[in-house]
């Protein structure tokens, strides 16, 4: 009994010792809201890869500083499944776990109903892929939302942006096949459908199809059927390669080009030579890197061996934007946090610059980048400015 | 004209998918009327095996004919799935034959859930595709535009259907597969060893999908949760052909592969694809709930 009180005073004494030793840094918890399984599961391991980065180089300078005092930062990774009801669940979960901010998620159809979760319960969240507008708008005012950001541009832009480079490439008669169960894909679809309709273009085919469907044959038939020359497909990088292919197998031979969401190397995986030579719009180009984007993308190939993808380079800027914000704030809580991403007007990150005028959408170019099988990777082909 | 008969041939290459795996589900449901709901994962099971022996047959083997490593590949599927589905009958279903019929089938769900999240856990959630075992040609014949891939598909879809027809109409084990759905209480009386029968029947079936998941691993991408939709469209297909009937089965997959293909032509989206398909199944649970080629059963009492 005597030897228990005696080591229980031991450990007692010990515990005070370490304490007291030096001032502990704080700690400041972060969720990530991400695909980690589910239809598009390279996503989500690219902003988790990121994230993990991110937060490894900030820990291992010491932290930062918020209002005189250190702090580290612990990431709470929640996986959304890429399903609307698990992305507003983990938000939730991460809400309830007190982190001070969430990044994620990145897919629209995961973002928009997690940001109506993050603004229900004041809970900043910046989303570095979603492009659908949607996911900053109150549905209810149609106003922007007060504690929601992103770190790329809206299919507003992307969909102006894709349409020109249609016309650019020769499409005449362009034809549209998109998923219409997801936010994204017929965001965007819409917004082509209408600047290429305005460019004297008319759309000849508007096909759909619904999340999960592998099967396309039908829809391209019509589209051939309908004698379309070039075919967009903004749809995701695990579906593309099985629309390439079947149009390519059905006799489609004029041009398809895709968008943002085409952006993984998985794609080339899946498809092999039926993608090579195609177009899609997108947010970073490895090829025109700064010295900035340089640093970050020598860092992530050393640590994973690969070149970081658009998400990834996106989820490094939503940390940088939100690690700046923090700082600026000068303390720990969510509304001055929000307060400080409001006042952010200018963030050089490693997509470029990204300009906040009021909203939680910033304006910044974005890129066309062309399908290389062979070398296995995207290369530059032009930027499309604002 | 020429883009109907396009559309037919895209669904002649899903019905036979389709069909494939109705027949497990027609043949277990006819043996021992439970609805096996794990089918659908066996046929994923299935199709991750083509993968694997297809990619190391690709990697490793010695410069095998295309044609070789494809047959190599479909009969290893064959087998290992065929084992897969003997070791659930045998640990899952068969301790509970006489335990009410809802047991089985939540165990079959059970099953299934496990099949996929294994799956999930120890291969990942990436989509992939099979090896490119047979160079992919291209061509089209009078103005429709197919591949020797979509042939293949369709016609070794036909001959193991028609194999299986036969083994079923022609052979002593087909004989006692039949007699044992028409009374599994004399039947085994008779010698015939009821047991044996139902893990081969199970074997059959499940042979017969993975032949259908290792076509489809060629065309489609293949994820560990992809048998839970086709899984349902292949139990309507034979719920509609008449569940327990085995040419009810194949007839039941090729009116599904018209369904998908054809609701997106007539209808504005193939959003509507299910509603379709179930409100099929429906209407024909009301007017003829035996099926289109099922017989209607008589309770004596």
């Amino acid at each position: 009994m005597k030897r228990l009180a005696l080591l229980l005073g031991l450990i007692v004494a010990l515990s005070l010792v370490v304490t007291s030793c030096a001032p502990k840094p704080g700690v400041i918890k972060i969720g990530v809201n991400a695909e980690l399984t589910g239809g598009i599961p390279v996503v989500g391991q690219s902003c988790k890869n990121a994230a993990e980065l991110f937060v490894e180089e900030v820990n291992k300078a010491g932290g930062i500083e918020v209002g005189g005092r250190k702090y580290t930062i612990q990431l709470l990774i929640e996986d959304n499944e890429d399903k609307a009801e698990s992305a507003a669940a983990a938000a939730l979960k991460l809400h309830t776990a007190g982190v001070l901010l969430m990044i994620g998620p990145n897919a629209s159809r995961n973002a928009i109903p997690a940001a109506e979760v993050a603004e229900t319960n004041k809970m900043p969240m910046i989303s570095p892929w979603s492009t659908n507008p949607k996911t900053t708008i109150d549905p209810k005012t149609g106003k922007p939302k007060k504690y929601v950001f992103r770190a790329c541009f809206i299919d507003d832009f992307q969909g102006v942006v894709a349409a020109k480079l249609g016309v650019e490439l020769g499409v005449k008669k362009p034809a549209v096949l998109f998923d219409v169960a997801s936010e994204y894909n017929k965001g965007i679809a819409e917004v082509f459908k209408k600047t290429v309709e305005e460019l004297g273009y008319p759309v000849v085919a508007y096909e759909t199809y619904t999340t999960g469907d592998k099967d396309f044959s039908a829809q391209l038939t019509k589209i051939i059927a309908a004698g379309a020359d070039g075919l967009f497909l903004p749809n995701y990088y695990s579906e593309v390669p099985l629309q390439v292919q079947q149009a390519r197998k059905l006799g489609f031979k004029g041009i398809i080009f895709g968008s943002d969401s085409w952006g993984n190397l998985e794609l080339i995986d899946l498809c092999g030579m039926d993608c090579d030579g195609l177009y899609f719009t997108t947010h970073y180009a490895p090829d025109i890197a700064t010295p900035q984007a340089q640093a970050f993308i020598k860092a992530y190939q050393a640590k994973y061996g690969k070149v970081p993808d658009d998400v990834a380079a996106l989820t490094y800027d939503a940390f940088g934007i939100a690690v700046t914000a923090i700082k600026q704030a000068g303390k720990i809580d969510r509304e001055a946090v929000v307060e400080a991403l409001r006042k952010i007007s200018r963030y050089e990150g490693v997509t470029g610059v990204l300009e906040y005028r009021g909203t939680g959408d910033p304006i910044k170019s974005a890129v066309v980048l062309k399908v290389d099988v062979p070398g296995k990777k995207f290369t530059y082909y032009t930027t499309a400015k604002p | 004209m020429q883009t109907f008969f396009q559309q037919i041939l895209n669904a002649l290459q899903l019905g036979s998918v389709y069909a494939l795996i109705a027949l497990g589900y027609s043949m277990v449901y006819g043996i021992i009327t439970l609805i096996n709901f794990a089918h659908g994962d066996i046929f994923m099971v299935s199709t991750y095996v083509a993968f694997f022996v297809g990619s190391a047959l690709m990697a490793y083997a010695f410069k095998l004919p295309g044609l070789i490593t494809f047959l190599l590949t479909m009969l290893a599927s064959m087998f290992f799935t065929a084992f897969l589905a003997v070791m659930i009958e045998r640990f899952a279903y068969r301790p509970l034959r006489k335990a009410p019929r809802v047991s089985a089938v939540i165990t079959a769900l059970g099953v299934g859930l496990f099949l996929e999240n294994f799956t999930l856990a120890t291969i990942g959630p990436h989509p992939r595709f099979l090896p490119p075992i047979i160079p992919v040609h291209r061509f089209t014949i009078f103005g429709i535009a197919t591949s020797n891939i979509q042939l293949i598909i369709i016609f070794v879809s036909a001959i193991v259907m028609f194999l299986l027809d036969t083994i079923v109409r022609r052979t002593m084990v087909g004989m006692a597969m039949r007699a044992i759905s028409w009374d599994k209480f004399t039947v085994p009386l008779m010698g015939v060893p009821m047991d044996r029968i139902i893990s081969i029947t199970f074997a059959l079936g499940a042979s017969i999908a993975a032949v259908g998941g290792t076509l489809y691993g060629f065309v489609y991408t293949i994820d560990p949760y992809m048998g839970i939709r086709i899984g349902w469209w292949a139990f309507i297909s034979a719920v509609i052909g008449g569940i327990g009937n085995i040419r009810g089965a194949m007839l039941g997959g090729y009116l599904l592969g018209l369904v998908e293909i054809f609701t997106p032509v007539i209808l504005p989206s193939s959003t509507y694809r299910d509603f379709v398909a179930f409100s099929l199944l429906l209407l024909l649970l009301i007017f003829r709930p035996y099926g289109l080629l099922g017989r209607p059963v008589t309770m004596k009492v």
